[in-house]
């Protein structure tokens, strides 16, 4: 992949290139790509004082960070207690078997990842997905379903 | 909204993350969108969430009197019609309106036993203009208190009772003492907004609708403790959050009342946000400033406890939101007057995230000694589906079920702790007859177990033994000496844990199987799950109560049910994966577990 390093140079002008500014590069690259490229990585270690072990450390650690590029679209699945106890689990089964991926995957065209977050906290709204930066509430699987057809042209559930 | 003459109808719109996920950002372009096709002079404005989220998208209507008009549920034709007969017309739709002062209105019914100090300003503000704020008397508190200096300002905090709401119960005033006796020459404030609990959502919630209580407690601290800089830390899913705060602290920063010499003082208070990367575990203090440290968020052994030995070496100090947006509050009113509400050793008020079966759920905070039934039936207006609820989890996976028997428990720390649970952040999620216990221990089990950071064997492996055991009781697999397995395992995970997350983790488990065994044994004797949510050990049925409606037959995923309009529908049972949708669509009740 293409990285654009003069970018990753920007961030680190702004963050500093401490190791306490190993996160918000790492939130920097992610906001730009979508995921963190290693070629990325491996240009923050080489222009700050943070080790290939701590950025390995940091990624790894928090669920905000991925290591594979994503869909165009990507779906969050609520799964906090509130949506649980809505019936979460059945939102993912039906996004999963409309798109064809399991939760986490992405789908061949590169257009939808689908995957399951801790809580997003709208839970009087239970149960409630988010795809890219706009949340769906009061949904079942069929409303799940029928709002990705309609808002992002995915596959419609026959 | 405060009532003020004005010479324009104001339209506000509640535009918090919860308003905006039910539509509201829609609602407003199209309101917007109206009024300038009928060019009327109307002033548009924003708020953020009032509370009910239940009833969002909501709007506000404030006519040139200054009375307000509440309109509640709204979809793009409600609205489009309020243009056209309220605001142009002036001829308010009483019949989607709403009065939350109204005790026989269900919106007054779910505010009349509430008392907000932190919400004080929760859906009657701007909270992206701080003049809002400063016409409701912001930042006096602040002003108060650098007058007042650090020793009165910690008396005063003491003197409140308050303890900390991120879930341990600490009294605040204690804990700024031990920041206040470190000597050193730099110290810092945190505040600590990485709400990790699945169900919960008060501090996302106080921030988006008043961002400056909480800058302007985290200031009074730095007064307090001699603190100069100070984070926040918050979650970077929140996004709205993070970008209501950094206006909040440039306006505020702008008007000279945080930065270098605040109003001309020789005080200074420097803050910056810091978005957290998404870990449970960050929750804890001394991960926490792991994070902001730019390490893996992993507990440490404390002492040195922060007070002494914090963030980057210097002494700091760590304060949820919650107890901080009480603080501006405590210093004007006095800490006497926050003490007088409450009980003995709890003061003030609590909010709580009440979801689930509820009626009215949403953002709710009562003076504790209210009972957990007054906050679940009087406020909440008790289940909505009509069935029997069963049971309420308080504090996440740190803590419990308490059941119905319990309902009469206080809102207190004490009291809410003898029951099993804790009072914790403040999640409330209402179940009902359709929750598994066994389910809901395995669901906060298996979010343990992953947001277990590893360093503490029993929490790393035992969490995920004890998952296994419940995965196996939930398919029918377990024997009964499985449930002796899960308390020696619990037991061990409580006592070998540096931090609480571990601590607490095996509660879902101990307060499932101390009130609901009965429910495991069923599992385990007889391969059934009387809630029906264990889909190995399920079996639906349409019973009688069915009016043959259909509404059950497209969303069944396998295409299992059949049945004619106005006739008894079946459920083949060997295309049957026991999922529930059936049961969850039914207005009749008319699916049984058999």
């Amino acid at each position: 992949m293409d990285i654009d390093l003069g970018m990753v140079d920007a961030l680190i002008a702004r963050h500093g290139t401490g190791r306490e500014a190993a996160i918000p590069l790492l939130q920097g690259i992610q906001e730009e790509y979508r995921y963190v490229p290693i070629e990325a990585m491996d240009y923050m270690c080489e222009k700050t004082d943070i080790t290939p072990t701590q950025i390995y450390g940091v990624v790894t650690f928090f669920a905000q960070f991925r290591l594979e590029p994503v869909g165009e679209h990507l779906i969050k699945v609520c799964k906090g207690t509130a949506c649980h106890v809505s019936g979460a689990e059945g939102i993912t089964e039906a996004l999963s078997e409309q798109l064809g991926v399991p939760a986490e995957g992405t789908t061949e065209d590169m257009l939808f990842t689908l995957s399951e977050v801790a809580c997003i906290g709208c839970c009087s709204l239970a149960p409630v997905i988010m795809v890219d930066e706009d949340t769906y509430g009061k949904l079942n699987r069929t409303k799940a379903t029928d709002t990705m057809t309609a808002e992002y042209a995915a596959p419609v559930v026959d | 909204m405060e009532p003020t003459s004005s010479e324009v109808t104001k339209v506000i719109v509640g535009l918090g993350t919860c308003g905006i996920a039910a539509g509201a950002g829609k609602i407003r372009d199209l309101i917007e969108q109206e009024l300038k096709t009928a060019e009327a002079d109307i002033e548009m404005g924003i708020t953020s969430c009032m509370g009910n989220c239940h009833a969002e998208p909501i709007i506000e209507v404030v006519d040139t009197a200054g009375k307000s008009y509440y309109y509640g549920n709204l979809t793009a034709g409600k609205a489009k019609n309020i243009v056209k007969k309220h605001l142009v017309g002036g001829d308010p739709v009483t019949k989607w309106m709403f009065d939350p002062t109204d005790p026989e209105d269900p919106e007054g019914a779910f505010y009349l036993k509430q008392e907000q100090i932190v919400l004080r300003n929760c859906g009657k503000i701007d909270p992206e203009n701080i003049e809002d704020y400063l016409a409701r008397d912001g930042y006096k508190a602040l002003e108060k208190a650098i007058q007042m200096g650090s020793d009165a300002v910690i008396d005063e905090v003491k003197t409140s009772g308050i303890r900390g709401r991120g879930g341990a119960g600490f009294p605040s005033g204690l804990k700024w003492g031990f920041a206040k006796g470190s000597v050193s020459d730099k110290k810092y404030v945190i505040c600590n907004a990485d709400e990790g609990d699945p169900g919960a959502f008060m501090d996302r919630s106080t921030i988006e609708g008043d961002p400056h209580s909480v800058l302007e407690g985290m200031a009074i601290c730095g007064v307090a403790i001699g603190a100069n800089h100070a984070y926040v830390y918050c979650r970077a899913e929140y996004p709205l959050a993070v970008a209501r705060l950094n206006k909040a602290i440039e306006q505020a920063t702008e008007r000279n009342l945080l930065g270098d010499n605040i109003m001309g003082t020789d005080f200074s208070f420097h803050i910056r946000v810091k978005e957290g990367a998404g870990a449970f575990v960050c929750g804890e203090e001394t991960a926490l400033m792991a994070s902001i440290e730019g390490e893996r968020g992993m507990p440490r052994f404390r002492p040195p406890f922060p007070a002494v030995k914090g963030l980057f070496g210097y002494p700091t100090n760590i304060n949820n939101v919650e107890t901080l947006a009480n603080i501006p509050w405590i210093i004007t009113e006095g800490g006497a007057a926050f003490a007088a509400k409450g009980t003995e050793k709890s003061k003030g008020s609590k909010v709580f995230a009440l979801a689930g079966r509820v009626k009215r759920g949403g953002l709710v905070e009562v003076p504790m000694g209210l009972t957990l039934r007054e906050v679940i039936y009087d406020v909440g207006g008790g289940s909505d589906t009509g069935r029997e609820i069963k049971a309420v989890q308080m504090g996440g996976p740190s803590g419990g079920c308490v059941p119905t028997h319990l309902f009469d428990t206080l809102v207190d720390y004490d009291e809410v702790t003898k029951t099993g649970a804790i009072m914790g952040s403040g999640g409330m999620v209402v179940m009902d007859e359709t929750s598994c216990m066994v389910d809901i221990a395995k669901f906060f089990l298996d979010f343990t177990q992953m947001e277990s950071c590893g360093k503490c064997t029993f929490c790393r492996i035992g969490t995920k033994r004890m998952l296994e055991i419940l995965q196996k009781i939930s398919v029918g697999e377990a024997v009964e000496e499985d449930l002796d397995l899960l308390e020696e395992l619990a037991d061990r995970i409580l006592r070998t844990s540096l931090c609480a997350l571990g601590g607490t983790a095996p509660n879902p488990v101990l307060t499932t199987l101390k009130y609901f065994r009965e429910e495991y044994l069923t599992h385990i004797r007889d391969h059934k799950c009387p809630a029906g949510r264990c889909r190995e050990l399920t079996t639906f049925e349409i019973t009688e109560e069915c009016t043959g409606c259909k509404a059950c037959i497209k969303p069944c995923p396998t295409g299992c049910i059949t049945g004619e309009k106005k006739e008894l529908h079946v459920i083949h049972q060997d295309d049957c994966i026991s999922c529930g949708v059936c049961r969850d669509v039914c207005r009749f009740n008319a699916v049984a577990v058999v």
